[in-house]
C-alpha cells in the first residue's frame, strides 16, 4: 500500500468537499427564505417583496450553479478515488446516493428552471409553489448525504459477508433511522439557514450603510434576523443532539475534541481552554467548567466520559480479537464451507474492521507483534490539537450567532435599522459561519479518522490503485478550476450587489416605498 | 426476509434499469450536450447565440440529474461496476468531470456581462462541456466493449494496468465518434422544434442531416469492428445466476465474435440495432424535410437503439476484463445483495414515475419555440 497515495487522495477529498461546501449552506438556507420571502409577496400583493425575492433569487442562482458544478465531482468521486471503499460499502452506501438523485435532487434541479424562468408563465401561487419546491429539493438532498454520511460514522443494520468480501444491508430502517443521522441532519440544515441568514442580513446592512435601497434592505433585515434566530438557536441545541450521540459511538471523537486523556470522575468538567500536547499525551493550561462534559454528554451525574488513555486499551483488545477474524476470513475465501472457520468468525466478526488497522504496520494482520498491535491502536486516535480547536471556534461562532441575531431581532423590531455600529458588524461577520460550517465539517471527518467507516474499514485501504502523478494531475486541475470559478463567482456577486435590486427594469418603483408596517416583525 | 422477486430476476431488472437512466441520460441530456456542442457553428451572433442558449437554458438542470442518478444508481445497484470502472477510466472521468463542471457555470454566466470576450469565452466553454463528455462517454463504451485492463485480488480490490492514451484505439474512436453524431443530430433535432424559424434553425438542419448520415455509417462500421475485429467474451455454461455477487467464481473467457452470439440466440434483440439504423434514418428524413416530430422522434430512437445494442450484444457482461477475464463483472457477480436491490426497485418505482410527471409538467409550462424577439422583451431570458 502506497501511503502517499493514500494521503494525496484524502487530500484531493477533501479539498472537493469542503470547495462544495461553500456553496451547499447558502443554497439549503437561502431557498427556504426565498419561500418566506415570496409567501409574503403572495399573502401582501405588494410589489417590494417580489422584488425582495427576486433580488435574493438572483443571488441564491449564481450560487447554486456552484454548489451543481461541485457536486458532480463528489457523486462520481467515491469511486474514482475511493474503488474500495466503493466496493466494501456499496451495497449500504450507494443506496441514499442514488435515492438523494431520485427523490431530491430530481425534485430540486427540474424546479429551478421554472423559478427562475416561469415568473410570466405561472400565477403567483403556482410560482410559489415551484420556489417551495426547490427549497424542499435541496433540503431533502441533504437528509440522504447526511444518512449516507451518518452510516459512516454510526454503520447500524449491516454485516460483513465474506463471501462476497464487503459490507451488505441487513436492516434497511436501521440506515434510514440512524440517530447519528438524524442529528447531523438538523444541525447541518440549521447551519446552512444561519449562514443565509447572515448573508442576507450582510448585505442588507450594507445598503443600509450606504442609505441606498432602504424599502427593500429593511424588509431583507428583518426577515434574516427572524430566520436567524430560530436557526442559530437550533443550530446549537441540535448540535448538542450529536454530541450526545457521539457518547454512544463514538467516544473517541468525544474524548479528542476534549483533549481528555484520562478517564474522570464523573460527571467530567468541560474544558474551555487548554493546550493538548501530543508527546506528553496531555493538556496543559486547562480551564474547566465542573460538571458540564459529563451533563451534556451522558445527560447523568453518574456516568463516565471515558478518556483516550483507557479507549487506546480498548482498541488494543479489539485488534487482538479482530485478529482471529481476519484469519477465519482468510480460511473462508478458499474454503466457504469451512464450519470451524465460521464458527471462528462469528465470534469475532465485531472486531475484523480493528485487524484491518494492523495492515498499515504490516501486510498480513496475523504476523503482527505487541508492537505492530500498540502503535495500531495509537492509530485510533484522531488529531488532538486540530479536533480541540476545531471545536471551540465552531462552538463560539455558534454561540456568537445567537447573541448576534437576537440583537438584530430587537433592533428590528424596534424599528431601528439605522445603527451604525450594528450594520458594521452584519457586514464583518459574514464570513463566519462559512468557517464553522467548514470546522463542523473537519469535527466529523477528522474526528472518525482512522478510520473511512468507523470500526469496520480504515480509511488507508479504502483507495484507488491509483499512482502519485495521477492523483497530483487532479488535484492541480481541481485547484486551479476551482480557484478560477471562485474568482468568477465572487465577481458576479459582488457585481450584482453593486447593482443592487432595481437592476431590472420592471421592478423600478417611481419612489422608494414608505417604511409602512412590516407583516414579519407585526406577528 | 421473504422478497417477491428472486435474486436473478432483480439482477436482470436492475440490468435493464441501468440501460433505461442510461437512454434516459442520452435523450433528455443528450440533446443538451448537442445543443451545446452544435452551439458556436448554428449561432454566430450574440442573439442567435442567445437563442440557442435559451431552447435549453431552463431545462438541462433537471435532464442533468439523469447523469448524477445513473451515478448513484450505480453504486448503488452495481458497486462493483461504479468502483472498477470510474477508479480505472480516472483521467477521462477527470476530463469529463471538468467538461461538464463548465455547464452549469457557462449558462449562468455568460449572460452576466455583456462583454463579448468574456460571452466568447463561455460559448467556447459550452462547447467543450457539450463536446467532451459526448467523446469520451462513446470511447468510454468502446473500451467497455473491447474489455478493460483490471484485475481483482482476493480481497476483490480491483487493480487497473491501462493508461490514459490506451483508451484510444480505432475502434474506440469510432464509438466516440458515433456518441458525437448521435447526439449533434438530436441537438439539433431539439433546434429544429424549439427555435423560431431562421438561419439558426436551418444551420442546425444542415448540420443535422450530416451528423445523422454519419451516424448510421459509424454504427455499422462499429459493427464491422465488432464482427471482423473479434470482439467479445462468453461465461463458463453452469453460472450461479442466484450465487453471492463475487467475481472471482464465475468463470469467463475472451471469445472472439462473441458479442454477436445473443443475436442468435435470443433472434428479438434484433430489434435494438434495427431501431438504431431506422432511428437515425428517420432523423435524417426529418430534418431534411423540416418535419420537427419525425425528426425529434427518429434521432429519439437512434440513440435508444444504439444504446440498447451495446447493452444487448454484452449481457449478461457488464465490464469484460481483457487481461484477465475471471476477474469480469457480470450481471451474475457484480449487484448489490439481493435485499438492496429489492430496497432500490420498490424506492425507483414510487419516485420514477413522480419524476417523470413533474418533469413533463415543467416542459408543458416551458413549451413553445424561443423567437428572437422573446429575447428582447423576456429579461429573465440567459
Amino acid at each position: 500500500m502506497d501511503l502517499a497515495v493514500v494521503e494525496l487522495s484524502r487530500l484531493q477529498f477533501a479539498l472537493t468537499a469542503m470547495y462544495h461546501f461553500l456553496f451547499v449552506p447558502l443554497t439549503l438556507g437561502l431557498s427556504f427564505m426565498l419561500v418566506i420571502m415570496e409567501s409574503l409577496y403572495v399573502m401582501t400583493g405588494r410589489q417590494i417583496w417580489r422584488t425582495v425575492t427576486r433580488f435574493w433569487g438572483t443571488i441564491f442562482g449564481i450560487n447554486f450553479v456552484l454548489g451543481v458544478a461541485t457536486g458532480i465531482t463528489m457523486e462520481f468521486e467515491f469511486g474514482t478515488n475511493w474503488s474500495y471503499f466503493s466496493h466494501y460499502v456499496g451495497d449500504i452506501f450507494g443506496a441514499p446516493l442514488a435515492i438523494e438523485g431520485l427523490m431530491a435532487f430530481f425534485l430540486e434541479a427540474t424546479f429551478v428552471g421554472l423559478m427562475f424562468f416561469g415568473w410570466e408563465k405561472l400565477s403567483k401561487l403556482a410560482h410559489l409553489g415551484v420556489t417551495f419546491m426547490v427549497a424542499l429539493g435541496s433540503n431533502l438532498s441533504a437528509l440522504w448525504i447526511l444518512i449516507a454520511n451518518g452510516w459512516m460514522q454510526n454503520p447500524v443494520g449491516a454485516a460483513f459477508n465474506p463471501q462476497t468480501m464487503r459490507m451488505e444491508i441487513v436492516d434497511f430502517q436501521a440506515v434510514l433511522f440512524n440517530p447519528v443521522a438524524q442529528a447531523k441532519f438538523v444541525h447541518t440544515v440549521s447551519a446552512g439557514y444561519v449562514l443565509a441568514s447572515v448573508v442576507v442580513l450582510g448585505i442588507s446592512a450594507y445598503y443600509l450603510l450606504k442609505e441606498r435601497h432602504r424599502a427593500f434592505a429593511i424588509r431583507s433585515f428583518t426577515v434574516a434576523a427572524a430566520f436567524g434566530l430560530a436557526a442559530s438557536l437550533s443550530v446549537v441545541v441540535l448540535g448538542d443532539e450529536s454530541g450526545y450521540a457521539l457518547t454512544d459511538n463514538q467516544k473517541m471523537k468525544l474524548a479528542a475534541l476534549e483533549a481528555m486523556w484520562e478517564t474522570e470522575p464523573a460527571p467530567a468538567g468541560l474544558t474551555l481552554f487548554g493546550l493538548p500536547n501530543l508527546e506528553t499525551r496531555s493538556t496543559g493550561s486547562e480551564i474547566k467548567i465542573p460538571y458540564v462534559l459529563g451533563l451534556i454528554a451522558t445527560r447523568s451525574f453518574d456516568q463516565e466520559v471515558e478518556g483516550i488513555l483507557d479507549l487506546v486499551a480498548v482498541a488494543e483488545t479489539r485488534i487482538e480479537s479482530g485478529v482471529i477474524a481476519y484469519d477465519a476470513v482468510e480460511r473462508l475465501k478458499t474454503d466457504p464451507e469451512n464450519l470451524a472457520a465460521r464458527a471462528q468468525y462469528e465470534e469475532h466478526k465485531s472486531d475484523l474492521g480493528y485487524a484491518m488497522l494492523l495492515r498499515r504496520h504490516v501486510d498480513d494482520p496475523r504476523q503482527a507483534d505487541a508492537a505492530d498491535i500498540s502503535a495500531a491502536a495509537w492509530d485510533t486516535v484522531p488529531n488532538v490539537p486540530l479536533m480541540f480547536w476545531s471545536f471551540r471556534i465552531m462552538a463560539g461562532i455558534g454561540f456568537l450567532m445567537i447573541a448576534f441575531f437576537a440583537t438584530a431581532f430587537v433592533l428590528a423590531s424596534m424599528r431601528r435599522y439605522e445603527t451604525r455600529w450594528f450594520l458594521r458588524l452584519a457586514v464583518l461577520v459574514i464570513p463566519l459561519p462559512w468557517i464553522a460550517a467548514e470546522l463542523g465539517w473537519v469535527l466529523a471527518e477528522v474526528g472518525r479518522q482512522p478510520w473511512a467507516i468507523e470500526g469496520v474499514l480504515p480509511t488507508f485501504l479504502g483507495t484507488s490503485s491509483l499512482t502519485v502523478p495521477q492523483l497530483w494531475t487532479t488535484i492541480i486541475g481541481f485547484t486551479v478550476f476551482y480557484g478560477i470559478l471562485a474568482i468568477v463567482e465572487v465577481g458576479l456577486i459582488l457585481h450584482t450587489i453593486k447593482k443592487g435590486p432595481y437592476a431590472r427594469s420592471e421592478d423600478q418603483h417611481p419612489a422608494d416605498e414608505p417604511v409602512g408596517p412590516i407583516p414579519l416583525a407585526a406577528e | 426476509m421473504e422478497l417477491l422477486l428472486d435474486y436473478p430476476t432483480l439482477r436482470v431488472i436492475w440490468w435493464a434499469l441501468m440501460g433505461v437512466l442510461l437512454i434516459g441520460f442520452a435523450l433528455t441530456d443528450g440533446f443538451d450536450l448537442g445543443v451545446a456542442a452544435l452551439l458556436p457553428f448554428v449561432g454566430r451572433t450574440d442573439a442567435e447565440r442567445r437563442q440557442v442558449i435559451n431552447t435549453i437554458g431552463p431545462t438541462w438542470e433537471g435532464n442533468q440529474v439523469w447523469f448524477i442518478l445513473g451515478g448513484g444508481a450505480i453504486f448503488a445497484a452495481w458497486p462493483m461496476v461504479y468502483a472498477v470502472s470510474f477508479s480505472g477510466f480516472y483521467l477521462a472521468m477527470f476530463l469529463v468531470l471538468s467538461a461538464l463542471i463548465l455547464r452549469p457555470v457557462g449558462f449562468k454566466y455568460r449572460s452576466k456581462r455583456p462583454d463579448p470576450r468574456w460571452r466568447a469565452f463561455w460559448d467556447w466553454g459550452l462547447f467543450v462541456g457539450g463536446f467532451v463528455p459526448a467523446l469520451v462517454f462513446g470511447v468510454a463504451v468502446g473500451n467497455v466493449l473491447q474489455g478493460v485492463p483490471f484485475r481483482l485480488d482476493s480481497d476483490l480490490r480491483s487493480f487497473y494496468e491501462g493508461t490514459f492514451l490506451g483508451l484510444f484505439t480505432p475502434f474506440t474512436l469510432v464509438c466516440g465518434l458515433l456518441s458525437v453524431t448521435m447526439l449533434l443530430t438530436h441537438g439539433a433535432a431539439w433546434l429544429t422544434i424549439k427555435a423560431d424559424h431562421g438561419t439558426v434553425r436551418d444551420r442546425a438542419r444542415v448540420i443535422g442531416s450530416v451528423t445523422a448520415l454519419a451516424s448510421l455509417v459509424l454504427f455499422a462500421v462499429g459493427f464491422a469492428f465488432v464482427r471482423f475485429g473479434g470482439l467479445g467474451f462468453s461465461l463458463d455454461a453452469g453460472a450461479d445466476i442466484a450465487g453471492p455477487s463475487n467475481p472471482l467464481r464465475s468463470g469467463a473467457f475472451a471469445a472472439p465474435g462473441a458479442w454477436l452470439h445473443n443475436y442468435s440466440l435470443y433472434p428479438w434483440m434484433i430489434a435494438a440495432p434495427v431501431l438504431g439504423f431506422l432511428g437515425s434514418t428517420l432523423a435524417f428524413l426529418g430534418i431534411r424535410m423540416g418535419r420537427e416530430p419525425l425528426a425529434f422522434g427518429g434521432s429519439s430512437m437512434g440513440a435508444l437503439g444504439i444504446i440498447s445494442t451495446v447493452g444487448l450484444s454484452m449481457f449478461p457482461f457488464i465490464l469484460p476484463s481483457s487481461i484477465d477475464p475471471r476477474s469480469s463483472l457480470t450481471v451474475w457477480n457484480a449487484s448489490s445483495s439481493h435485499t438492496t436491490l429489492f430496497i432500490m426497485l420498490v424506492v425507483t418505482l414510487v419516485f420514477l414515475p413522480l419524476v417523470l410527471a413533474y418533469t413533463a409538467w415543467v416542459f408543458k409550462v416551458l413549451w413553445g419555440r424561443v423567437t428572437l424577439g422573446s429575447l428582447r422583451t423576456n429579461p429573465d431570458l440567459y
